[in-house]
């Protein structure tokens, strides 16, 4: 026995480190025809370390004080080496998490991968983005700029609707009657430590649960239906070395454009970094034009298209809730027998046209000022995205499907 | 169940009794941490009343000042502007100022105290999610309505527009009128706002 070999057996004989890598490397058999938006879930992952790492290593030179804050980061820019670059590496990271998860779920939405048997996969998708979401809120108020100031008061004010304990609930999330040094404080104790382990937590949970029931794939066969003499899926391969290689391919192309934009584009003309940002903030005067960063602009519309009802600004945010809530439901408002939009009908295509169309102009609507018009067009997309949702029990049920083949194609 | 000599019945005792002492205790513990949370007695005991001189203020003018960390704005408006307030009752939600916004005392169509009307005192806070309007003074403002605009406040988040008492109009997103927080006058030249000697 080899002296590596006599290692291994000894930490198998302590913990299932063999064990481990074959369940979910070398032994875990995935469809053999994943396509280019496969490529999405590791690359979140690979967003997620990045984060990680580079939030760590600006945590050593950022003061999480009002008063200090925003020199703190303007310290980091200027004096502290290579600052600029870890912290541009981590803004841009940011805005890149939620293109590759937005682009990662609307894959899920094309090839039914929410449905039975992978709900629960989904449902730990969505608490991911519930928690991104979060995390991305809570980490904008840390530079303590212009726009981190004002987007945290409205945003928590949004709790202030909430009938009855609205009041006390907004002043519990700041710790203050304003948005002070409490809620900045707080803010990062959230974004540095809390967050960050529920979204680890998540997304373990989420590929446990994906290995557990396997991948879906551009087809929406269960590969697990063939098996050859030995059980093993006839179109799976296993996930190491296929799959980590064709990762590592996709993990070099990601890292081009990323670092092009962290170089060269890190403010994205406003929309990674917005100019307002750059003037400390003030808590007596609001920027001539408030819009959050552009990844929560969709919900954001949502929430102004819907006026007060009752005095109340409540109703507007029950809306956003909803928007991001209905998602829950998506494994069971779906009636469709097939899970792939290759053999869905023309019903359910238009569907997901118009909710792609809905979300991208619901985004637009959002980092403009409104308007009387712009309002009207936000009311309008907003119905049409709650309409794919809670008209899918109908629409996919009468839409004509194509017959599924019994083994995936080589498309 | 019982005939291999394990007593249920005392381990399911023993499970529930703990389960609920057990229940009890994580409740307790938990309030001191969503207690912990809440402003601290620092942050109670801030927000002491602030002076402001309006003796320099023109008509027109207007001053912006801290108090618990809020924008405060003192404006001396014309005669012209108190004379116009009547006329825009019915572009508003609450000319009225039925909801409650303002201390009693400020409970009348200039939304300030009786023997000084043309001194507003407002909370610069936007009704609707918090962001602080502009103040736009000029009557006739193209962009804000040319001639029906009688002056008033412009929020830049969502739109909602005040006249010059604080009075939100109607159809937009601000739900109520601008917040008065108590004031009083120490003399006609000294305002002081974060207290009113008991709603007088
Ligand atoms: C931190 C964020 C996330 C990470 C790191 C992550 C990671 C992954 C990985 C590595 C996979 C397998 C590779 C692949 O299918 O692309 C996967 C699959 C999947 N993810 Fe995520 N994910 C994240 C967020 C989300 C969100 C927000 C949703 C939806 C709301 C979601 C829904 C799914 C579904 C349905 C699958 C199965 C896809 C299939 O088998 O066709 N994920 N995820
Ligand atoms: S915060 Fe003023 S209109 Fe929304």
């Amino acid at each position: 026995m080899s002296k590596t070999q006599a290692f291994t057996n000894w930490i198998d004989a302590r913990f299932p480190m063999s064990k481990m890598w074959k369940e979910h490397l070398s032994e875990y058999y995935a469809p053999k025809n994943f396509n280019f938006w496969y490529f999405f879930g590791s690359l979140a992952l690979l967003v997620l370390v990045i984060q990680i790492v580079t939030g760590i290593f600006l945590t050593m030179h950022y003061k999480p004080d009002a008063g200090m804050a925003f020199a703190s980061v303007e310290y980091i820019m200027r004096d502290v080496n290579w600052g600029w670059l870890i912290r541009y590496m981590h803004s841009t990271g940011a805005s890149a998490f939620f293109i590759v998860v937005y682009l990662h779920m609307y894959r899920g939405l094309m090839y039914g991968s929410y449905k039975n048997p992978r709900e629960l996969i989904w449902i730990f998708g969505v608490l991911i983005f519930l928690a991104l979401m979060a995390e991305a809120f809570f980490g904008y108020l840390l530079p303590w700029g212009q726009m981190s100031y004002w987007g945290a008061q409205v945003i928590v004010n949004l709790f202030a609707a909430v009938p009855f304990v609205g009041e006390e609930l907004s002043v519990w999330i700041r710790g203050d009657y304003v948005i002070g040094d409490a809620t900045l404080n707080r803010f990062f104790a959230f974004h540095v430590i809390a967050l960050p382990l529920v979204l680890i937590a998540l997304v373990v949970a989420h590929i446990l649960a994906l290995h557990e029931v396997g991948s879906n794939n551009p087809d929406g066969v269960e590969i697990k239906k063939n098996k050859d003499a030995n059980g093993k899926p006839v179109d799976g391969i296993p996930f190491h070395p296929y799959y980590t290689v064709k990762d590592i391919a996709g993990v070099v192309v990601f890292l081009i454009f990323f670092f092009a934009v962290a170089f060269f584009a890190p403010e994205m003309g406003g929309y990674f970094i917005e100019h307002a940002n750059f003037v400390p903030a003030d808590p007596l005067k609001t920027p001539e034009h408030i819009a959050p960063v552009w990844y929560f602009t969709p919900f954001y519309a949502m929430l102004r298209a819907i006026p007060p009802m009752f005095g109340s600004q409540f109703p507007g945010v029950v809306v956003m809730g909803a928007a991001i809530v209905v998602m829950f439901f998506l494994p069971w408002l779906d009636r469709s027998p097939v899970k792939s939009v290759r053999y869905r009908g023309p019903l359910f295509k238009l569907a997901l046209a118009a909710l792609v169309v809905s979300f991208v102009i619901l985004g637009y609507l959002g980092v403009q000022p409104s308007t009387p018009v712009k309002t009207l067009l936000a009311q309008i997309f907003t119905a049409l995205y709650f309409a794919f949702f809670l008209l899918m029990p109908w629409y996919t049920k009468i839409d004509k499907t194509k017959p599924v083949p019994e083994r995936v194609t080589d498309k | 169940m019982s005939t291999d000599g394990i007593d249920t019945s005392r381990r399911r005792f023993l499970l529930a009794s703990t389960s609920v002492v057990g229940a009890a205790g994580v409740i307790g513990i938990t309030i001191p941490f969503i207690s912990s949370m809440n402003p601290s007695a620092r942050a109670q005991a801030a927000g002491a009343p602030v002076e402001v001189d309006v003796s320099k203020l023109s008509p027109g003018e207007r001053v912006t000042v801290e108090w618990r960390g809020k924008p405060i704005w003192v404006i001396r408006r014309t005669e012209q502007n108190i004379a116009d307030l009547e006329s825009l009752n019915d572009k508003l939600a609450d000319p009225q100022s039925n909801a409650p916004q303002q201390p009693p005392y400020a409970q009348n169509l200039h939304r300030s105290r009786e023997d000084n009307p043309e001194i507003a005192v407002l909370v610069g806070i936007c009704t609707h999610l918090g962001c602080s309007p502009t103040y736009r003074p000029e009557p006739g403002a193209k962009d804000m309505g040319g001639k029906e605009w009688k002056g008033g406040f412009f929020c830049p988040c969502h739109g909602s527009k005040f006249d010059l008492a604080g009075r939100v109009y109607a159809g937009v997103p601000a739900p109520t009128n601008l917040v008065i927080p108590p004031f009083k006058f120490l003399s006609d030249s000294v305002v002081l706002v974060g207290e009113d000697g008991g709603a007088a």
